[in-house]
């Protein structure tokens, strides 16, 4: 029997999927100042893993990248929750968010901001999400 | 003047990817239909394009980036459709 070959499929990938995934977490720091945000990041870094899945199989994505995305889903609403719950520390209403601005070594002044924490936690659930629905549809033969 | 010129290369777009839907529509063959989408989302990324030029605005530019993106995706999902019946393998060696 002949064997595909998908050598420029495959090439390609390795490429591109790099430049998805630097894209998908430009998109997602950018989301409080400009258009993105923990969603479409999430969604981008998931359309990084599905051109992975498309170009090679589901046993070599999952030996490269080990990860258990149910339990990733449950990790990234702990996040949120953690973040939202944080503010009642400082007696302050649930979901209260704080920032400053910092001198941090090369970066200079930055607006640190916990927003982004809760942003992760989204970002993390959007991820899982996708990716066990992705692969429960994939997986049933 | 730079509006006139992008308001007429944006009918321009508009009428080719008209052409492009009566080939999705027409199209006798599926790769035909195929090829016909992924050149309609070109078309939609120089429309978004045009537009932001003529709205003057630059908040529209990772659009076209995560539409180029996604139309790549599409296509190759569906030409792996066609060409193994499937579209994720659970191993490929098998």
């Amino acid at each position: 029997m002949k064997k595909p070959n998908d050598l420029i499929l495959k090439t390609v990938t390795k490429v591109i999927s790099f430049i998805i995934i630097l894209f998908s977490l430009h998109l997602f720091f950018a989301g409080h100042y400009e258009p993105g945000g923990g969603f479409i990041g999430g969604l981008m870094t998931a359309a990084a893993l599905v051109l992975l899945l498309l170009a090679y199989d589901m046993k070599t994505v999952n030996t490269i990248l080990p990860f258990n995305y149910k339990i990733m889903t449950a990790l990234g609403l702990l996040i949120a929750v953690l973040t939202s719950a944080g503010a009642l520390l400082f007696n302050v209403p649930f979901l209260t968010h704080a920032y400053d601005y910092f001198e941090l070594p090369l970066l200079g002044e930055t607006s640190l901001h916990t927003a982004v924490l809760f942003d992760i936690g989204v970002y993390l659930v959007v991820i899982g999400i996708t990716m066990t629905i992705i692969q429960t549809i994939g997986e049933s033969e | 003047m730079l509006d006139i010129v992008v308001s007429i290369s944006l009918v321009a777009v508009v009428l080719s990817m008209i052409g492009i839907v009566y080939r999705v529509i027409k199209g006798p063959t599926t790769p035909d239909r195929v090829i016909a989408l992924d050149s309609l989302g070109i078309g939609l990324i120089s429309v978004i394009g045009l537009i932001s030029i003529l709205m003057r605005t630059s908040v529209f530019l990772e659009v076209i980036l995560l539409l180029g993106i996604l139309a790549f995706i599409g296509t190759v999902a569906f030409s792996k459709y066609l060409e193994k019946g499937e579209i994720i393998q659970r191993d490929r060696d098998k």
